[in-house]
């Protein structure tokens, strides 16, 4: 078994992926193929099927919500497999317990086997998630890439062509030694004998796969690094992607559905009648918090529930506002409750230290912030024969299925999920979170009302922003001290906590001797949820905005202050720096334009902005231009990097005007 | 019973003549290439085209589009003369550009783009602004703008 366990711990590590899972059981090997396999078609190690025709599919276990990984993780895993990238098309994982990683983490974990020397200094950061993220088939956190892609596919796809490799050797009765692939074709130098991967495919689906096979140096690659077209992308352009939203089943209804207005509120009564009397509704559904109308099409519900005059509770917070909540968070942030994350030094006596005139101090709030992705909120379920199959968008797969098992009561063989393209979440539908997957509950029992008919729940966009899972309303304190050149000596801050996260984000990439962080937390009813970025959101803005005041304070250049705080060579600084040299900082502006620079890390990328913008006469900011630096490590899609830094600027100043 | 022309093909609809087309292209056609995003005729993502005009399918009644050539982004290619398979010049300027991140706004936005060259086929960017109001929450707006200005120079 020693063999085996080997081939966990490089699967973990080394994308155990297919290998891990592979190596788990044969039993685990063939419930995998059952579930994605056709005749003529050989699935791989578990992630990687080549078709008779050669065509190759990657199983991706990351939801598609925009961000181009299924391309860039198909390119991994052509790229060590040498495949001929024309066949290449990508499939979404099942959310099935064959396509977790949860076995290699797990493995891995158990065994502590070495880590592969490529992935050494970065496993220590990227273990911690890699067991977490791929485990649980989550999208999130920026690990697709990062991780998914560097310890899993590119291992699965180098494996795959290894026992591609050995089976024609086989079958030629040579060594694999004295074969070369290009675009899966395997030829035999010396007699130029030649077999596709599609030929060769189902004798090589049968042989144990390497626990480390080699993979290519940097220098060798084809493929990564280069921007492909995205796979994704004809079917985004020619409206035949399919969304939850566009799900449709024989005799499928139509749902609306409100639930109470007041977070954490719960139905009292409703008088069915009215929506009963509009033309196409069947059901007025009462739920624990919420009403639904049930109707052959969307419309008749929506007008049906339009109808209905619902009586709510309201937990006695029909009357709070934001200006209260600040209010809380400022009495907050005037004690000394909470608890200190990070103590460095003696800021407390450098601040006590320091002239009235060194002294400076701020004060910032932000407020709560909606997703507001494009596809609002929307499952369709049904049951039938006692099964009950749910099919949604959703950013963790796994945790939804199990949610949705949870949910149903039923017994976990008897609840399906689909997992469909998300049109947007940006941390909105991730079905790990109870709070934030609430609405499985409702279609689950709109499903159990109608069965066997299946049912597709909409909430119409106001609902949809009403019941959100905010980035949350947050405040901080800060105060600094400055030294006679400037600099600050000490830096001290109380803020309101946000979400939940396994990233701290209050820290600061400044050298500081005396630091102090002081975290709150300070509950109401509100629900909140993870944001793009998540922490990093409101914290990146607080330190960016008070690290420019220290500088004005300063009477320095916002740039040369900043990075005469960073170490040289840091990442850091060579951000900044590059930043600042491709928007010619310091160059002369139009009158009436102003120039900004920040600096944040979050996930492991590290992004410097400069912007030009000046206010219009109406108080409302114009961007004329903006540049930004990123350092977000190895790139395999330079153009889905580009788009996704092009859209985060966007959304961004989104956030920034709200 | 409505009648309706989609695509270049009839049908007969029996829906309360006030449901927005929007739900009567989506539900009773299947054709789901038309996308809910507000309900309002605020973000764009159900726009389709009605006698060549780009209208917000989500607010308009359907009894209004009645005898009306409409054309969605599955029969947008088709609509333009294109032979079967081939896409739209727009959609090819889409994918050339690699505008669509999630995607789901982006039926609305060739829609719109479509429309507005037809009218327009060398609009200003203040031409442009004006034309594609359309919300995108991935931030392809630099990206769109790009596609419509390759279009607008070899037009």
């Amino acid at each position: 078994m020693k063999r085996r366990n080997l081939l966990i711990g490089a699967a973990v590590v080394g994308g155990g992926l297919v290998v891990g899972y592979r190596a788990w059981t044969n039993s685990f090997a063939a419930h995998a193929a059952a579930l994605v396999a056709r005749p003529g078609e050989s699935l791989i190690g578990g992630w990687v099927k080549i078709a008779a025709d050669d065509t190759v599919t990657v199983y991706v276990p990351h939801i598609d919500m925009g961000q181009g990984t299924h391309t860039a993780l198909a390119m991994m895993l052509a790229e060590e497999l040498d495949a001929d990238w024309s066949k290449v098309r990508t499939e979404q994982a099942p959310p099935d317990k064959a396509f977790a990683n949860r076995f290699l983490a797990k493995g891995w974990i158990m065994q502590g086997l070495r880590v592969p020397s490529f992935l050494d200094g970065a496993v220590d950061t990227t273990f911690a998630e890699a067991a977490r993220f791929l485990n649980l088939q989550l999208t999130g956190g920026s690990t697709a890439v990062r991780i998914t892609g560097q310890v899993g596919m590119r291992i699965v796809g180098a494996a795959a062509r290894q026992v591609l490799l050995e089976a024609a050797a086989s079958r030629w009765g040579v060594t694999p030694r004295e074969l070369s692939v290009a675009a899966g074709v395997i030829t035999h130098v010396r007699t130029g004998r030649s077999l596709r991967y599609g030929e060769i495919a189902a004798s090589a689906a049968g042989l144990d796969l390497p626990a480390s096979p080699p993979l290519k140096q940097r220098k060798d690659y084809t493929l990564i690094g280069t921007s492909v077209p995205r796979l994704d992308i004809p079917a985004k352009v020619t409206g035949t992607q399919k969304y939850g939203i566009d799900v449709r089943l024989p005799d499928m209804r139509y749902a609306a559905v409100m639930s109470a207005p007041v977070h954490g509120g719960k139905l009292v009564d409703v008088d069915p009648a009215p929506a009963l009397a509009v033309k196409g509704v069947e059901h007025v559904v009462p739920l624990e918090a919420a009403v639904a109308v049930i109707a052959r099409g969307y419309w008749q519900a929506s007008r049906g529930l339009a109808a209905l005059q619902p009586r709510f509770t309201d937990g006695g917070n029909d009357t709070f506002t934001s200006a209260r909540l600040d209010a809380q968070f400022q009495r907050a942030l005037d004690g000394s409750e909470g608890t200190v994350r990070l103590k460095t030094g003696d800021p407390a006596q450098a601040l006590k230290d320091v002239a009235r005139d060194k002294l400076v101090t701020a004060a910032y709030r932000v407020p709560f912030l909606h997703h507001a992705a494009m596809e609002p909120v929307n499952a369709t379920a049904q049951v039938k024969d006692g099964k009950l199959t749910v099919w949604a968008g959703d950013q963790a797969p796994l945790p939804a299925r199990r949610e949705i098992v949870r949910l149903s009561g039923l017994a976990a063989d008897d609840v399906t999920f689909v997992p469909t393209p998300l049109g947007g979440s940006f941390g909105r539908r991730g079905g790990a979170n109870g709070a934030t997957g609430f609405y499985f509950a409702q279609v689950i029992a709109l499903a159990k009302k109608i069965a066997p008919l299946p049912v597709q729940m909409i909430w119409s966009r106001e609902e949809d922003f009403a019941q959100g899972t905010y980035r949350p309303q947050v405040a901080t304190r800060l105060q600094a001290a400055l030294g006679a050149d400037g600099k600050p000596l000490a830096w001290s801050q109380a803020y309101i906590d946000g979400v939940p996260s396994r990233v701290e984000s209050f820290h600061i990439p400044y050298a500081i001797a005396h630091q102090s962080f002081r975290a709150v937390d300070s509950r109401h009813h509100v629900r909140l949820g993870s944001w793009r970025s998540v922490n990093h959101t409101q914290h990146g803005f607080w330190t960016e905005s008070f690290i420019d005041e220290l500088a004005h304070a300063a009477g320095r250049d916002p740039f040369q202050y900043r990075r005469d705080l960073l170490p040289a060579g840091s990442r850091a600084r060579v951000v900044l720096e590059t930043a600042a040299a491709k928007a010619n900082w310091g160059s002369p502006l139009p009158p009436g334009v102003g120039r900004g620079i920040a600096l944040v890390e979050s996930y492991g990328s590290i992004v410097a902005e400069v912007i030009e913008a000046t206010l219009g006469s109406d108080g409302t900011p114009v961007v004329h231009r903006v540049v930004a630096a990123v350092d977000c490590g190895d790139v395999c899609h330079p153009d889905t990097a580009t788009q996704q830094v092009e859209g985060a600027i966007v959304m961004g100043l989104s956030a920034a005007i709200a | 019973m409505i009648t309706l022309k989609v695509n270049g093909a009839e049908h007969q609809v029996d829906v309360d003549p006030q449901t927005p087309l929007l739900w009567v292209l989506r539900e009773a056609l299947e054709l789901t290439g038309v996308k809910y995003g507000c309900g309002v005729a605020a973000c764009g993502a159900c726009t389709v085209h009605v006698d060549g005009a780009p209208v917000r399918s989500c607010s308009l009644p359907v009894s209004a589009a009645a005898g009306a050539a409409i054309v969605t982004i599955e029969g947008l290619s088709a609509s333009a003369g294109m032979p079967a398979g081939a896409l739209h010049p727009v959609q090819q300027a889409w994918v050339a550009v690699q505008v669509p991140q999630c995607g789901y706004c982006q039926s609305g936005m060739i829609m719109a783009t479509a429309a507005l060259l037809k009218r327009t086929p060398k609009p200003t960017d203040a031409e442009i602004d004006a034309a594609i109001t359309n919300l995108c929450r991935c931030g392809t707006y630099p990206r769109v703008r790009r596609a419509i200005r390759t279009l607008a120079e070899t037009a």
